[in-house]
């Protein structure tokens, strides 16, 4: 195909390799594009994730891995070799499905052990590699019962256990914590993160819930209308959001404008809307651009009673109170609204009114300034 | 479940006057005359219309009557061929208007397999007897094909229905997880969609076995002189003395349909 091994051999250590993907469903008119020249490494051993909002493209990524979508155009790469014509069937690869797809007429232990007949494994290996994924799943005792005797997070469980059974070199993972109430849906993550460790296979995540993604990723892609917006780990993500997309996509963020004055290296100097001048760290070129938007953390921030020296000043309207944490809305003097994340302990000395006018504070190096 | 609903909207049927007289006499026009048969092929006399006593008699005449051992054996017969070949065919018939990317058309193909339900019977029945005779004199061959083909042909659709059914509720995700867990297309099929699919075909092959069992108008067209199924039987006798032993008859066809039809409902009610 059209790569060569140019392009591999830096991917000594890739899992999965997509170069320049694009999948079209229908055609003229009504086609709909769900993957635009989509490009990403995910690394062998790596827990990544693919999080954006229903309908960013992140289930149509997964689907052409696992072979059961073809892509228009683009290649896909399993440890350096194209598998973009094998079927489903034969790329090592194992799904975990969002109803978990379970065989209502088989029983757990048979469920789990299907992909190593599939494989036509010996006897005694497939019973042993089985009984060793009871275990790991803890589910040795309900190995006997049909699927559908079981409950959902067993269910989950037993999905798991039976596409890790004939050791894939990468597991892909579909919303499958979607059906699982709160509680549950904790205890499964950490024991994703557990079994992914344990196994150390290649783990696909797909999810749209935010959280699930920062806290059990080793990295992940924030994707948006076909698109992969942005690549890091949660940390880089969270902290570094290259665009107002992903900005407001992952966590809360409050969103500024700014007039650009002076661009030195490294440094920016901004006017705010207040009229304040602040000097921000930004090593990309959208600093080029005169208009900027800047983006601040809630939680980034302080309130002052004396607003006098802060860069941005407003009108508290709104206290909401979250338990661990306090939310203010204030109202900018340019009429934009701002929200401030403070937690709630014992030592709060100050305590703001309904009506207050109030300053905001923030260190500069936590302010990003995003690509439009 | 579905009386709580309406009641909770404040409507219900049960209030509207004269519903309930309506529902009797339209149950009692179902079953009456049933009754009264099931009731008279237990009649000791030989007349249909005056009760003479219990007795079994008519049961033993039937049972005994040459004509209708004959005449039973082949509707047995020509039932399990056509309702097998029937179901057989309206599997794949199935399988082919489901698993499949829709296209132009498929709604046209779905309706011509379902095209026994809607064109009259009669108009079936002279158009085999056309084209059967034209096969029979150049030919020459009598055989019971012919009866068999015109019922496994106009079984299929009672088959087709609660197969493809059953395909459509079917979640194609388990397909998709038995390809990605090694199985190729072949075994998907045998390991996964036809055990899945058991008690749909069960439940066509059954219907269609009942609707082959009942066939009087295709089966009185197409069949040679002498070839009797039950139906044509009964219908032949009525020309003549009608006894107990019709409905002695009637009432072993009855109890046949009414096992079929229940063992149709348990299977359908287990699955969903």
């Amino acid at each position: 195909m059209r790569h060569s091994s140019t392009d591999t051999a830096s991917g000594g250590t890739s899992a999965i390799e997509a170069v320049n993907v694009t999948k079209t469903f229908g055609s003229g008119d009504e086609a709909v594009h769900a993957l635009k020249d989509v490009s990403v490494t995910i690394r062998e051993n790596e827990f990544f994730t693919l999080l954006g909002p229903s309908g960013c493209g992140k289930t149509t990524l997964l689907r052409l891995i696992a072979g059961f979508d073809h892509q228009t155009e683009g290649t896909i790469l399993l440890h350096g070799e194209d598998i973009s014509l094998l079927p489903p069937f034969k790329r090592p690869v194992n799904t975990v499905f969002q109803n978990y797809a379970l065989f209502p007429h088989m029983t757990v232990a048979q469920n789990i052990g299907f992909g190593l007949e599939m494989l036509r494994k010996p006897k005694a290996e497939i019973e042993n590699t089985v009984g060793g994924m009871l275990r790991l799943v803890k589910m040795e005792e309900l190995k006997t019962r049909r699927t559908d005797q079981i409950s959902g997070g067993q269910q989950q469980r037993v999905a798991l256990a039976r596409a890790l059974a004939p050791r894939p070199r990468v597991l892909l993972l579909d919303e499958p914590l979607s059906a699982l109430d709160y509680k549950l849906r904790k205890d499964m993550q950490i024991e994703l993160k557990r079994l992914q460790l344990e196994t150390g296979i290649t783990f696909i995540f797909v999810t749209h819930d935010q959280e699930e993604a920062l806290t059990m990723s080793d990295r992940l892609a924030v994707m948006n209308a076909g698109r992969i917006r942005q690549i890091g780990t949660p940390r880089e993500i969270y902290d570094h959001p290259a665009e107002r997309f992903v900005a407001d996509f992952i966590g809360d963020t409050n969103f500024l404008t700014a007039d650009l004055l002076s661009a030195d290296g490294g440094a920016i100097s901004v006017r705010l809307t207040s009229g304040r001048e602040i000097t921000l760290e930004c090593d990309h070129p959208a600093a080029a651009s005169r208009h900027l938007t800047l983006a601040v953390r809630p939680e980034q921030v302080r309130l002052t009673a004396d607003g006098s020296a802060s860069p941005l000043n407003g009108v508290l309207e709104n206290i909401v109170y979250f338990g661990t944490d306090t939310h203010y809305h204030l109202r900018l003097q340019d009429g934009g609204s701002f929200t401030a994340r403070l937690q709630n302990s014992r030592e709060r000395q100050e305590l703001f009114a309904e009506g207050d006018q109030l300053g905001i504070v923030f260190d500069p190096e936590t302010v990003q300034v995003l690509r439009d | 479940m579905a009386d709580t609903t309406s009641d909770s909207f404040g409507f219900s049927v049960r209030r509207l006057p004269g519903f309930t007289a309506l529902a009797i006499a339209c149950y009692a026009m179902l079953y009456a005359p049933i009754m009264a048969l099931v009731a008279y092929s237990f009649n000791a006399g030989s007349s249909i219309a005056v009760w003479e006593g219990f007795s079994l008699h008519w049961y033993g005449a039937a049972w005994q009557n040459e004509k209708v051992q004959e005449a039973t054996i082949l509707s047995l017969l020509v039932a399990t061929v056509s309702s097998i070949s029937a179901t057989i065919l309206a599997s794949m018939a199935a399988l082919g208007t489901t698993r499949i990317r829709p296209y132009k058309g498929l709604t046209a193909i779905y309706a011509m397999i379902n095209q026994p339900l809607m064109v009259p019977e009669i108009v079936t029945a002279v158009a085999l007897l056309i084209v059967f005779a034209i096969i029979k004199s150049t030919t020459g061959y009598q055989g019971l094909i012919y009866l068999i083909s015109a019922h496994t042909a106009f079984c299929i659709p009672f088959a087709y229905l609660p197969i493809r059914a059953r395909l459509e509720s079917m979640d194609l995700s388990l397909e998709v997880a038995a390809a990605d867990l090694y199985a190729t297309p072949l075994r998907t099929f045998k390991l996964i969609t036809l055990p899945l699919l058991w008690p749909g075909i069960i439940a066509g092959m059954m219907l269609a076995f009942v609707i082959s069992l009942d066939d009087v108008v295709i089966t009185e067209f197409v069949k040679a002189p002498g070839q009797d199924t039950l139906p044509t039987y009964m219908l032949g006798q009525l020309r003549r003395v009608i006894t107990p032993e019709i409905h002695a008859i009637s009432t072993a066809l009855l109890s046949i349909s009414i096992i079929m039809v229940s063992i149709f409902f348990l299977l359908n009610r287990k699955k969903s």
